[in-house]
């Protein structure tokens, strides 16, 4: 037991939060978004790594 | 009493006007699922400041010698972009409490509270992180160590110190957006020299009229905030005398790339036509008298022309065969 636990609010309602229609779209929007951006992160790595060749571990300051 | 003093009392138990995001209330609402919008994040990159950084450092990135494949010169500029939008959302998540009470900004995502404070502050930070490590991994370090320093500068030395300290705020805090041509500059060439560093001058030197001509018609708004911009702290005559002679130095830096050799005659024509419109109309500013403000207004937005005259001739003149060639090659 420690003192984190005994100092957690107790929940009133089981369910623990329940969203909104309009917070489940919110939240499904920023999803989304993350992971296009994501996935554009990976293509733009793997793109570069590909221009780069075998020179892609060298950075000059 | 000064009005940035009485706008200070009226800030509540906290320190004077140094209050940060705290001042936004406390965050009462951590446990509510947020509403916030894509758009709500896209608007803490602040993109019309956001499009000018990437116009400027375009500008540099094209104007260095040397090469750069295309693919990485869009990888400079995107992350450049990035940066710059992350240090808008820091600036937003420190500044949510004088935003809430500014016209201009009240309608913000942080004080409108679409957006809570830590998630800018949590938004700004990962995104500051991912700009500036991609930028030194798939450009150049020097690139990076100089879109980091930029967004520091930003956010920490402006945003979180000048702008409610000093009515020098924006004269040194304009240094931030004057980093970005040297960041596209350096993409290139992974150094700096004369030229990008002229290009910051030109920026550095236009903030201060550019953003007093908008405070002289504003003043009322800052100083509610707290803000210790030069109309509220020392009234309009000196801002208006300041606005001219940042102007004069301003004009000759702007002619400077042409008589230095490193732009051609339509540049030089430009610069000098537009620089001395600049000067007209701070003139004009400097002998209008309130509640009047029609030199003000002008001034503000004919800046922001003169700004992008300069940098858009500059970058035809000098920069598009240099992309085209980069295209190409």
């Amino acid at each position: 037991m420690s003192i984190g636990i005994a100092m957690e609010p107790e929940r009133k309602d089981e369910e623990g939060v329940v969203l909104t229609e309009a917070q489940k779209r919110a939240r499904r929007s920023r999803s989304i978004a993350i992971a296009l951006a994501l996935g554009a992160l990976v293509l733009l790595f793997y793109a570069m790594t590909l221009v780069k060749g075998p020179g892609v571990l060298v950075r000059p300051m | 009493m000064s009005l940035i003093s009485e706008g200070a009392g009226l800030r509540g138990p906290m320190r004077g006007p140094l209050r940060g995001p705290l001042a936004a209330g406390p965050d009462v609402a951590f446990d509510e699922p947020s509403l916030a919008s894509v758009g709500d994040y896209i608007a803490l990159l602040k993109p019309r400041v956001m499009s000018l950084v990437v116009f400027t450092a375009l500008t540099g990135l094209a104007v260095a010698p040397g090469t750069l494949h295309p693919l990485t010169a869009f990888t400079a500029l995107l992350c450049i972009a990035v940066g710059a939008g992350a240090s808008g959302a820091l600036n937003m998540w420190y500044d949510a409490d004088i935003d809430a009470v500014m016209t201009r900004t009240s309608r913000r995502p942080v004080p409108r509270g679409r957006v809570k404070p830590r998630e800018a502050l949590a938004f700004g930070l990962t995104l500051s992180g991912f700009a500036v490590v991609t930028l030194g991994l798939l450009v150049n370090w020097a690139a990076g160590a100089l879109l980091a320093f930029t967004i520091f500068f930003y956010a920490v030395i402006y945003t979180m110190w000048l702008k409610r300290a000093t009515p020098q705020n924006i004269v040194i805090g304009g240094a931030a957006g004057a980093f970005p041509p040297m960041i596209g500059w350096a993409s290139v060439t992974g150094s700096l020299s004369l030229e990008p560093i002229l290009l910051f001058l030109i920026i550095f030197f236009w903030t201060p009229p550019h953003f007093w001509a908008l405070a002289l018609y504003r003043a009322e708004d800052y100083a509610r905030a707290g803000i210790p911009m030069l109309p509220v702290v020392s009234g309009d005559a000196t801002t208006r005398r300041q606005i001219l002679l940042y102007t004069a130095i301003l004009v000759p830096l702007g002619i400077a790339p042409w008589l230095l050799g490193y732009a051609g005659f339509i540049y030089g024509i430009t610069a000098v036509v537009t620089g001395a419109a600049m000067l007209v109309l701070s003139w004009q500013v400097l002998r209008e008298r309130r509640p009047i403000e029609t030199a003000s207004r002008r001034l503000f937005a004919f800046s922001i022309l003169y700004l992008f005259l300069l940098f858009a001739v500059l970058l035809a003149d000098r920069g598009w065969g240099g992309l085209i060639a980069r295209l190409a090659a």
